[in-house]
């Protein structure tokens, strides 16, 4: 194996991270209305990321710098033609991050419930998106032989982009639903168990579908019919599992179907890393979009030695909160309101 | 405007914003890893006060530069591919190792920090600070070093058959000797705009409570934080200075038309005195125009060379070196400007330095009124305090717009001692493939949110600074059986 086909496989670990961790930061940005329901409610719902959602997103800049890194060429073409797409998922994110620490700094329902729509807005927004833009990926774009992407915004709305667009909302909604069931306890709990049920069985559906489709339509290989066969029973494993009332089985099994996922996006395009469709000679492949084999070592010694102690404390984190959160948990909003109260005269 | 420009406005407003985020995290988040360390050893009830009360102002910031942080990683491949295509090979790696070894370090352990008050340990919880503060050290290095590299490239190759810089030595991009100058400045930068908020705000509650109480114990609680913010500007401020000075004198021998253009040098000068204020035609098109009113005989020479009698060559002379070794047109025949924007970088470079004086005034006087347990401070100290405030946010940013727009017309500035091939002119850095519809439509969209957003970053940090420090209880680290018990902190 080709350290640059070693990179490809470490991308995609990278973006399998992102996708199972924010994964679920974004179900649970959804969910908020529909599962925590009062103001009490959205913030038990909200609390079981607070500690997390930050590192939980590193991961995408990881997996962004790691392709600046270790594939030049692709991460130049990619950004470049997904620009307006790209934007509405920046803008998404700068928003929510804001969105998150602001929201309960000013003891003030309008203000609350204003931040409220932006952290739901910001979660369906990059939740459909993150969809597409895979979906493009596996389907492929116009390049032409200088590797630019020649399309435009709207070639990017094929009918099996937008699917794959509803695959990432369907799969990041039972995910979250399944993390809550895992993380609340009472009555968010039960509505959370609810709702996963229900969409895991979705899931199964949309998921399905778009997989048989870039299966067939799309993969270069055909071994990824196993990617599309693990991600098939995980998905029914993880629904199985809700029923069961099995839910730390059901969040291994969603993660699992993401993994597959993942294999099957990537497995379908290599030894591309962005097809053409227009010319398949105009490809960026693992070779022509590759660093030096120099750069190359460098980033494995960088990445072997620290992907294992991030892991690692990431997981600490996890086990450091790793209590249900109830309603009783929620502190009263202690926080100042908008105006100060006079106190004294100065 | 065409793409280019466009983007290039976008970079730099996106990057100015996020630099105004920047320096506050990094220097507040080490004095409040100090704080909290006094508290931990101490057991001193205010060091525990000032601790959530200045952490609570770091949160409200980190979250603004967190989320402007994340438009920079990818602006590089989105608006800027023709550069990442050629610097790809040298400058990811910097930024992938930023994220690999910085960023998680940063948001994991602030989370742990901001919700394990009552879950984890005194001493592991005070650690957790402490490993926030490094990342965000960490952060800073990477992206200095992948900023010093197009400064001063080295480290690095041409390779004539993909027409690319590509990396031979990763030692020597990390230890660029531009690095290990612009680190430490940006670094006593951070802690000048650090050290002045924290003293900023403590003078201000001070003057106010001594009013309403002059014995009130929190008057004695703000002189510490006054005082304690004062000694840090003045150890900033002498850092900064002396890492200043090493700049310009590494600056003189890399990219020497900068430095001519930051003292207004249109001729070769022997000794070169130092301009504190010109008048003319600084936009370059009339040279002649300008008039140096007010100099300091040789000190340009000083700064440059370490000799008062040194010669420094002028913008003219500097133009045609340059356009004999690096071209004097461009493939398209246009004549190549070598000269950065004269009037940009002679001022912006005066604002840097000149606008830490009011740092340097507001640190001296809180040392001198507080001296020997004095807590009664003259009412106008509360005005220097606020208006001193933004300053050193103003001088850090004069300092970018001078380096960056001082490398003009180059991304990639060429390295005098390295190879004559890796250069990159700005203008073939822009992505190909964007329309300057979309360049526009995305400035538009960053500009107006980052405006909205900065309204209520302000507003916050105003709210909570015009609150005071917080009442405290000593926090309680929960056992597993108190289920029941409300968290300590919760969104
Ligand atoms: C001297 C320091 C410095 C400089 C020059 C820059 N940054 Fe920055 N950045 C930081 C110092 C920093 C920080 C201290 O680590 C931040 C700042 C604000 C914050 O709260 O964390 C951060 C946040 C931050 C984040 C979010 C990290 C997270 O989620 O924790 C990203 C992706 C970037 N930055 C990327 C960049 C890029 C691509 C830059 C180049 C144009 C850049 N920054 C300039
Ligand atoms: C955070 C502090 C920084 C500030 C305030 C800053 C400011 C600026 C400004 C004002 C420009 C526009 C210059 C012009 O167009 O004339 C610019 C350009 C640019 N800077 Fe920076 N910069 C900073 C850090 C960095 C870093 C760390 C990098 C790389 C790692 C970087 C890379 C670039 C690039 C690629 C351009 C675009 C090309 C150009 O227009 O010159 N900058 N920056
Ligand atoms: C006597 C005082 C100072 C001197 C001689 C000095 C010198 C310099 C020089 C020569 C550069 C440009 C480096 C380059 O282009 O390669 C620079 C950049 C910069 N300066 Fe200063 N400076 C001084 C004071 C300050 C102050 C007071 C601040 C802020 C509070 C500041 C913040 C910055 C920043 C943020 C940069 C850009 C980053 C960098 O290139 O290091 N400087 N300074």
């Amino acid at each position: 194996m080709e350290l640059s086909d070693f990179w490809f496989i470490l991308i995609a670990v990278l973006w399998t991270g992102y996708l199972v961790l924010e994964g679920f930061d974004f179900g649970v940005g959804m969910l908020m209305p529909i599962i925590g329901r009062s103001n009490k409610g959205r913030r038990v719902v909200l609390n079981t990321i607070g500690p997390v959602w930050d590192g939980n997103e590193v991961w995408l800049l990881t997996a962004g710098g790691a392709t600046f890194a270790a594939f030049p060429e692709w991460y130049a073409t990619m950004f470049s033609g997904f620009y307006l797409p790209l934007l509405l998922i920046l803008v998404a994110l700068i928003v929510r991050a804001v969105a998150i620490e602001y929201r309960g700094k000013i003891n003030d329902q309008a203000w609350r419930s204003r931040w409220d729509y932006v952290i739901i807005g910001s979660a369906w927004v990059p939740s459909i998106l993150w969809g597409v833009a895979f979906a493009n990926l596996v389907r492929g774009v116009k390049l032409d032989a200088d590797h630019q992407y020649v399309g435009n915004f709207f070639d990017l709305l094929s009918p099996f982009a937008l699917l794959g667009g509803l695959v990432t909302l369907a799969i990041f909604l039972s995910h979250g639903a399944i993390f809550l069931s895992l993380k609340t306890d009472g009555e968010i709990r039960e509505r959370a168990e609810a709702f996963a049920r229900k969409a895991s069985l979705a899931t199964i559906v949309v998921a399905g579908a778009w997989a048989v489709w870039a299966q067939l339509a799309y993969s270069r290989n055909t071994w990824t019919w196993a990617a599309v066969a693990l991600a098939a029973v995980a998905l029914v494993g993880a629904w199985f599992s809700t029923l069961k009332g099995r839910f730390g089985w059901a969040f291994i099994a969603s993660a699992v179907a993401i993994v597959g996922a993942v294999l099957l996006i990537f497995g379908s395009m290599y030894p591309n890393v962005m097809p053409a469709i227009n010319d398949p000679a105009n490809s960026l492949t693992v070779d022509n979009a590759s660093s030096t084999d120099y750069t190359l070592t460098v980033m494995t010694w960088v990445a072997v030695i620290m992907t294992p102690v991030v892991l690692a404390y990431q997981a600490w984190t996890y086990w450091v909160f790793r209590k249900r959160l109830s309603m009783e948990h929620i502190p009263e909003h202690s926080e100042l309101t908008f105006f100060p109260k006079r106190k004294t005269t100065v | 405007m065409d793409a280019l420009e466009l983007a290039r406005w976008q970079f730099g407003i996106t990057t100015v914003y996020h630099f105004v985020l920047v320096p506050l995290t990094i220097g507040l988040s080490i004095l409040v890893a100090i704080m909290q360390t006094a508290w931990v050893r101490t057991g001193n009830e205010r060091w525990l006060r000032l601790t959530k009360f200045y952490g609570k102002l770091l949160l409200i910031n980190f979250a603004l530069g967190v989320a402007t942080g994340i438009v920079q990683e990818f602006q590089f491949g989105m608006s800027w591919s023709e550069y990442s295509r050629f610097v790809g090979d040298i400058f990811g790696a910097p930024l992938a190792m930023e994220a690999l070894l910085a960023f998680f370090l940063e948001s994991t352990f602030l989370g742990l920090w901001i919700f394990g008050w009552d879950r984890l340990p005194k001493k592991v919880h005070l650690l957790t600070v402490w490993c926030f503060s490094i990342g965000s050290l960490l952060s800073a290095y990477f992206i200095i070093a992948a900023n010093s590299w197009m400064q001063h490239p080295v480290g690095a190759e041409y390779n004539p058959e993909t027409g690319r810089a590509e990396m031979n030595d990763i030692g020597a991009v990390l230890t660029n000797n531009t690095t290990l100058v612009a680190f430490p400045h940006v670094i006593a930068t951070a802690f000048l705009v650090a050290g002045t908020f924290v003293s900023g705000i403590a003078v201000y509650w001070m003057v106010r409570k001594h009013r309403e109480d002059a014995d009130h114990p929190d008057v004695s609680m703000y002189r510490t934080a006054a005082r304690f913010g004062a000694v840090v500007m003045i150890l900033a401020g002498v850092g900064v200075l002396i890492t200043g000075d090493l700049q310009a004198k590494l600056m003189f021998k890399q990219q020497p038309i900068k430095m001519a253009a930051a003292e207004g040098i249109i001729d070769t000068e022997q000794p070169a005195p130092f301009s504190l204020l010109a008048i003319g035609n600084l936009a370059g098109d009339d040279p002649a125009s300008v008039r140096h009113l007010i100099e300091i005989p040789g000190l340009t020479s000083y700064l440059a060379t370490g000799d008062w009698n040194a010669e420094v060559t002028g913008l003219d002379q500097l133009q045609e070196q340059y356009a004999e070794r690096y071209g004097a047109t461009t493939p398209d025949g246009e004549t190549i400007e070598y000269r950065p924007n004269l009037a940009v970088t002679y001022w912006s470079f005066r604002l840097m330095i000149g606008l830490a004086a009011f740092s340097a005034a507001l640190a001296l006087s809180i040392l001198w009124f507080t001296r020997k347990k004095r807590t009664a401070l003259p009412g106008w100290m509360r005005t220097l305090a606020l208006v001193s405030l933004p300053m050193p946010y103003l001088a850090a940013s004069f300092g970018w717009i001078f380096t960056e727009m001082g490398r003009q017309p180059f991304v990639v500035a060429p390295n005098p001692t390295g190879s004559d091939e890796i250069f990159l002119m700005t203008q073939f850095g822009v992505s190909s493939s964007v329309s300057a519809g979309e360049i526009l439509t995305s400035m538009i969209t960053f500009t107006v949110v980052y405006a909205v957003l900065a309204v209520f970053w302000f507003r916050l940090i105003q709210r909570y600074s015009v609150e005071g420090a917080p009442e405290v209880e000593e926090p309680v680290v929960r056992k597993d059986d108190d289920q029941s018990t409300p968290l300590s902190f919760a969104y």
